[in-house]
């Protein structure tokens, strides 16, 4: 117990050290897992939960994920603290993450970025209040406001026609609504997007912060924003209050982990409390390890991680941009505003000029050439790229396209180009959601109410949301969306023949 | 003391030869080389621990991905070899007078290097002025080029290593584009009888039936592979393998070949029915 205690002192005394050298060797800990280290030594004989007792009880699990996954698959307890109250290794991980992203706070997250999302929703909106956010946000937010009933207030993203795609917000924009809603709580922005575009987080957060409302950041795609060189503006330098970072997609732990991350100004005890509302009392140590591990990794490679990770980027949008018809686009969008900065280690990739919709390079990519991207829509495609990859792969996507480019380009007449239609709010997402309902095929719910979500996944931004209006423009983007092959979700129907609305008066 | 070099060929099987002396160890910047001498095998080489070639048999094979095509094609003057590092495919082209050019892509610098040095019965035909080797990605070179080879000969490692972009549908379309209108590509095809080497070889099958007009498959013994039996593949816009061999102008050449004949040549092609039954499954 000396060691953790000596690691949460070594984060504690932060304040004190500018010092570079001290910083990262405080980094060079990780006690989560020293911690599990220490208590695999102990050999305790578990009469506690989970019942697989270090996996001896479930072999046919130990065979499949390994005996050494297994045995640190445990409860919380004294020694390994307690991730609803913590007091010892967790709160040690927590300060040093805290530490290593430059946050006041940093709060392990083991539901997922979408419980980080609506961890920082719920801490600064109730019933009633308005929130300022645009709507090609992530599912995860409006469900936010499904669970606590505060008003969105809608900015329409800008569109690049070209592209297709939503852009970020404009600031005048962003003023023009909080001079017409001098009542809302809080400014939410979702930065970088899907597909790299960055708002200019840094103005937007003291236009937020002068007319005393809290700047709420959906930072699922920017981890690395914090860990690596020439990358755009993190959102806790920004002097934003909360992000939500998605340690596990750029930052390389575990599926479903994530850290919600909390400014000076942010009062993170209550921040605990809401967290605990709905998160598991029987948080993962393999998740939370995983976010120890990954943290620790960041801060002392990070930065040539993400070099790495920019040149294996940059050589792939040459050589397909060299390729014909595809668009592999990067800074050269940017405009000031809309576009204030852009996130190179993205991959993202127009298809239109093939007369393929993004969807269908996707399904060839995967069903003709063995290979699975991150996603396709109606225009682009997007390939994660990360630390894990290796020229190798990269010459295989893009010999892939090429391929596909000789063997399947069609004209490109009729192709749909908009990936975003501005909606129409009725009422708010949670009287749309909890509102007496009725299920009506789709072609006869336009001008009803909507009473569920419906989007694409991924990327899961709705193209419905409960409380909005059903319009025609909406039902023949889904028909051309599902004869296109995107995956729809959201809906009860799972075919999506069917949506729920509002029962009318 | 007794010094042996194992190679597992299946996780229950391996092929051990007893080692005389280990003359090179080294890791390049994409596999582990080494080059060992045997009193049986004489000097052999291994990538990542898996034979690549003997002195002993090495004619088989580099005679079998070589001529069969030659003896095919017309005149195939302009030639791409991918893979190969160890030189054994350059040798037999280079006697053929009719090629003006050959295109070497080798991903790795070292194992020319390497064999230059100690594998000269193979790496013998390098300073051919004909011979322009690259140092690079094969799938990388080969999307590059449009219409311009006569003939591909793909020499690569198993599918497991650096060698697994060489067995894609991706870079067998690329050769596809890179070759002329009457072009062939031949390529090392795996084996068909332990069980993953089946699933490569019907793999790779599958995804050069859909790029090609024409795609067989021939056999040649060679002992030190896994199984000994290994497999040849024969994808070609315009030519067949069989109806189209010209065996009197191939003899009228006079090389001289220690496994190959125009005979045998047809021969290979006519394959033993398990694999046959393997081939039809994905065709």
């Amino acid at each position: 117990m000396s060691k953790l205690i000596g690691d949460a002192a070594c984060a504690k005394s932060e304040g004190e050290k500018n010092n570079e050298t001290d910083r990262l060797s405080c980094q060079t800990e990780a006690p989560i897992l020293e911690a599990l280290e220490e208590f695999k030594q102990m050999r305790l004989v578990p009469f506690d939960v989970p019942g697989h007792k270090r996996g001896k009880g479930n072999k046919e699990l130990t065979e499949f994920l390994g005996e050494k996954c297994l045995t640190v698959d445990v409860n919380s307890m004294k020694q390994l603290d307690n991730l609803c109250h913590p007091i010892s290794c967790i709160k040690a991980g927590e300060e040093l993450a805290a530490m290593a992203f430059g946050a006041a706070h940093a709060f392990f997250m083991v539901n997922g970025t979408t419980s980080a999302v609506q961890a920082m929703i719920l801490s600064v909106c109730k019933r009633g209040d308005k929130i300022i956010l645009p709507r090609n946000v992530h599912r995860s937010v409006i469900n936010a406001l499904v669970l606590c009933g505060a008003i969105p207030v809608y900015i329409n993203p800008q569109i690049n026609e070209r592209l297709g795609i939503a852009l970020g917000m404009k600031l005048s924009e962003v003023e023009e609504a909080i001079n017409a809603n001098p009542d809302a709580v809080a400014v939410l922005v979702n930065n970088p997007t899907y597909y790299g575009i960055c708002s200019n987080l840094k103005a937007i957060t003291q236009l937020a912060h002068a007319h005393n409302m809290f700047m709420l950041v959906d930072e699922a795609h920017g981890t690395h924003f914090y860990f690596g060189e020439n990358l755009p503006i993190d959102a806790m330098t920004a002097g934003a209050d909360f992000s939500s970072a998605s340690m596990h997609k750029s930052g390389g732990s575990l599926t479903q982990s994530s850290f919600l991350l909390c400014g000076a100004n942010v009062n993170a005890k209550h921040v605990r409390q809401v967290i605990n509302l709905t998160q598991t009392t029987s948080g993962s140590y393999l998740l939370l390890s995983s976010l120890d591990i990954s943290r620790r990794n960041l801060a002392l490679h990070g930065k040539q991680i993400f070099h790495d990770v920019e040149n294996l980027v940059e050589y792939a949008r040459k050589e397909i941009n060299h390729i014909g018809d595809y668009y592999a686009y990067s800074k050269e969008l940017i405009n000031g505003d809309s576009i204030y900065d852009f996130d190179v280690t993205k991959l993202s990739i127009n298809t239109l000029d093939v007369g393929l919709a993004g969807i269908e390079v996707y399904a060839l990519l995967r069903d003709e050439y063995d290979i699975q991207i991150e996603f396709g829509d109606i225009g682009n495609i997007l390939a994660y790229v990360s630390v894990g990859d290796s020229y190798k792969n990269i010459e295989r996507l893009i010999g892939a396209l090429s391929e596909i480019r000789r063997l399947y380009k069609k004209s490109r007449v009729g192709m749909l180009r908009h990936e975003y239609i501005t909606p129409q709010v009725v009422t708010t997402p949670q009287e749309g959601f909890y509102s007496e309902k009725m299920s009506l095929p789709l072609e006869e719910s336009v001008g009803h109410i909507c009473a569920e979500f419906v989007m694409c996944y991924p990327p899961g931004i709705p193209i419905l949301a409960p409380g909005e209006a059903i319009t025609k423009e909406i039902i023949e983007y889904i028909k051309y969306a599902k004869d296109k092959g995107c995956s729809m979700t959201g809906p009860e129907d799972m075919e999506i023949n069917r949506l729920n609305v509002l029962r009318g008066d | 003391m007794e010094l042996w070099f194992s190679e597992k060929h299946t996780e229950t099987v391996k092929l051990s030869i007893k080692v005389d002396k280990q003359l090179v160890s080294l890791q390049s910047d994409f596999q582990r080389i080494d080059i060992f001498d045997s009193q049986e095998f004489g000097r052999f080489l291994t990538l990542d621990g898996y034979m690549m070639l003997t002195e002993k048999d090495e004619f088989i094979y580099h005679e079998m991905i070589t001529h069969v095509p030659m003896a095919v094609h017309p005149n195939a003057r302009r030639v791409l070899v991918i893979g190969a590092g160890d030189g054994g495919v350059i040798r037999e082209l280079t006697r053929y007078k009719n090629v003006e050019h050959i295109d070497l892509v080798e991903i790795d610098e070292m194992v020319v290097k390497i064999c230059k040095e100690y594998l000269p019965q193979t790496a013998c035909c390098f300073d051919d002025p004909r011979v322009h080797p690259y140092y690079e990605d094969g799938l990388k070179f080969v999307r590059k080029h449009e219409n311009e080879y006569d003939l591909i000969i793909v020499d690569s490692t198993d599918p497991f290593g650096p060698g697994e972009g060489l067995f894609t549908k991706e870079f067998y379309g690329n050769c596809y584009k890179a070759l002329k209108e009457d072009g062939i590509m031949v390529n090392q095809h795996e084996s068909p009888f332990y069980t993953s080497d089946a699933i490569a070889m019907k793999r790779a099958h599958k995804r050069i039936v859909e790029s090609f007009a024409i795609s067989r498959v021939y056999q040649a013994h060679i002992p030190t592979y896994p199984s000994g039996h290994w497999l040849f593949g024969f994808a070609s816009k315009k030519y067949h393998p069989i109806h189209d061999l010209n065996a009197s102008r191939w003899n009228a050449l006079g090389l001289k070949t220690s496994y190959y004949n125009t005979n045998l040549h047809k021969g290979a092609f006519y394959l033993p029915n398990y694999v046959q039954e393997m081939l039809h499954d994905v065709e």
